[in-house]
């Protein structure tokens, strides 16, 4: 079944009560509701195991919070809730929007790659709505949470496996959670250095100024019928 | 997962639909770091076993000689990993600290910290395995050894075990007493060449070189003469009550002495 992408103030009728900017405004939709709430609730759930996985791996810590049991239990709670947002967000009528920008996500381009080996300083023009940075992002959070909860099951209930299963599932679960650490934190402090890019993700929209900078190509795709004239200048719209 | 669900095929209508969708098109690399990644996943499982050893080995060069501390985060075969049955780790300070040796015994014995450690002194580097699959190379252990302790206090006739309990409330183990008077059974103080931190069952844990980690029982309180095995707290759980490294659970683990 294919669903043809849609995108902007058509494409979540209903979802955003408030009026969207229309065609020539300073803003552009950039997630819908769905998309955000899907953000967030993934992110505090790998939070919340991030912050208690640490607590748990470091000796000393586990000592000074003492709590032990209930640390873990914080930890295998969260854990288990991290698919939860993404399998909710394809189950009601908002998983168009989220199912379009998935599906931007998973596909690369050549200049996507070209980005992405050059840190974001070659191919900067052909960006589309998101970059190879953020697609490296996306495919590499989907594929942690299946590896997370799957190790991280085997080690909390371990009755059912092998001991050499056991004790694979835990190597993976340390390293996986190792470059989960990574990655986070690389994109935590890339976006708190791009605001027009987190504001993109908490309100849902962002300036046209940005996006023009930022993803060019995705930008271009919303008609703006009365461009800027500094805009104009060196950028050409299509 | 839902990845599976996309099309790898040609665009559908209305996606190419001009400049706004130039990342529609591409080939589906998400997809496929996706898949590796589940893929590596699985591989792990299946052999992390076995290549665990091989990645401390290859690290060791680096963890040995590292001064900032941080690769002690490095998850290696070579790194210990606090387990507890309580829901507090318990914490005792040195000088609240007691053990008591009684039950069949001459002399029921109460010991300070400070009386342990003006006993007769041993010192072990003993490799240390967990049931659970991770070993550590080369602990260093100080302590006094179980049999001084018997002597001190005398075990009566007809004695044959011991039942030791933990001040966390709930950890218990057993020994037999010809077990028990091996050199290579002690009640540590030091391990990891300082004081047993509180984690890792300080002050005063057991330290059982021949068995399993959950033998040596850590935050030791108690050690009892009796004439019968009770068989400790992951023993009556179904691990095997004599835990000798490599011969026992099932597993094939190098032994430790």
């Amino acid at each position: 079944m294919r669903v043809p992408p849609v995108e902007g103030a058509d494409a979540e009728p209903g979802l955003d009560p408030e009026p969207l900017p229309g065609p020539g405004s300073g803003l552009i939709a950039r997630f819908s509701r769905a998309e955000r709430a899907l953000h967030w609730a993934t992110a505090a759930a790998v939070l919340a195991c991030a912050v208690t996985g640490f607590v748990l791996y470091v000796g000393p810590l586990t000592a000074l919070v003492g709590r032990r049991t209930l640390v873990k239990d914080v930890h295998v709670v969260a854990g288990l809730a991290m698919p939860v947002p993404l399998v909710l967000a394809y189950a009601g009528r908002w998983r168009d929007s989220v199912r379009a920008d998935v599906r931007r996500l998973a596909r690369w381009t050549a200049a996507d790659r070209r980005w992405l080996l050059s840190r974001g300083r070659e191919a900067t023009g052909e960006v589309g709505k998101f970059n190879g940075g953020q697609k490296a992002n996306a495919a590499f959070v989907l594929g942690m949470i299946p590896i997370m909860v799957a190790t991280g099951s085997i080690m909390r209930w371990p009755d059912p496996f092998a001991l050499s299963y056991r004790t694979g599932a835990t190597f993976v679960h340390d390293w996986t959670a190792i470059a989960t650490w990574v990655v986070v934190a690389g994109h935590v402090l890339i976006a708190l250095s791009d605001p027009g890019s987190l504001r993109g993700m908490l309100t849902g929209r962002v300036t046209r100024s940005w996006a023009e900078r930022r993803h060019p190509r995705w930008a271009a795709g919303h008609a703006s019928p009365e461009p800027r004239v500094d805009e104009a200048v060196d950028r050409p719209l299509r | 997962m839902y990845v599976a669900t996309q099309d790898d095929g040609a665009l559908g209508e209305g996606e190419g639909k001009g400049a706004g969708d130039a990342d529609a098109a591409g080939t589906p690399i998400g997809r496929r770091v996706v898949l590796g990644m589940l893929g590596l996943g699985a591989l792990g499982i299946a052999v992390g076993d076995r290549v665990q050893g091989a990645v401390e080995s290859a690290l060791r060069p680096v963890t040995q000689n590292d001064p900032t501390g941080l690769s002690s985060f490095v998850p290696t075969a070579g790194r210990f990993r606090i387990y507890s049955v309580t829901a507090h780790l318990p914490e005792r300070s040195r000088e609240e600290y007691r053990l008591t040796v009684d039950g069949l015994v001459e002399r029921p014995l109460t010991l300070t910290f400070d009386d342990l450690t003006s006993m007769p002194q041993t010192e072990l580097v003993r490799d240390f395995q967990c049931v659970t699959g991770w070993r550590v190379a080369d602990v260093h252990w100080k302590g006094v050894l179980l049999s001084d302790l018997l002597d001190e206090a005398g075990v009566a006739d007809g004695a044959t075990h011991l039942r030791i309990w933990s001040f966390d409330g709930a950890y218990t183990e057993s020994l037999t007493l010809d077990q028990a008077r091996r050199g290579d059974m002690l009640a540590a103080h030091e391990m990891l060449d300082g004081p047993v931190s509180r984690e890792h069952g300080g002050p005063v844990r057991l330290f059982v070189g021949p068995m399993y980690g959950y033998k040596s029982l850590k935050w030791l309180e108690r050690i009892e003469v009796v004439d019968a095995l009770h068989p400790g707290y992951w023993e009556v759980r179904g691990y095997d009550v004599d835990a000798w490294v490599g011969r026992s659970n099932g597993r094939d683990d190098e032994p430790t002495t």
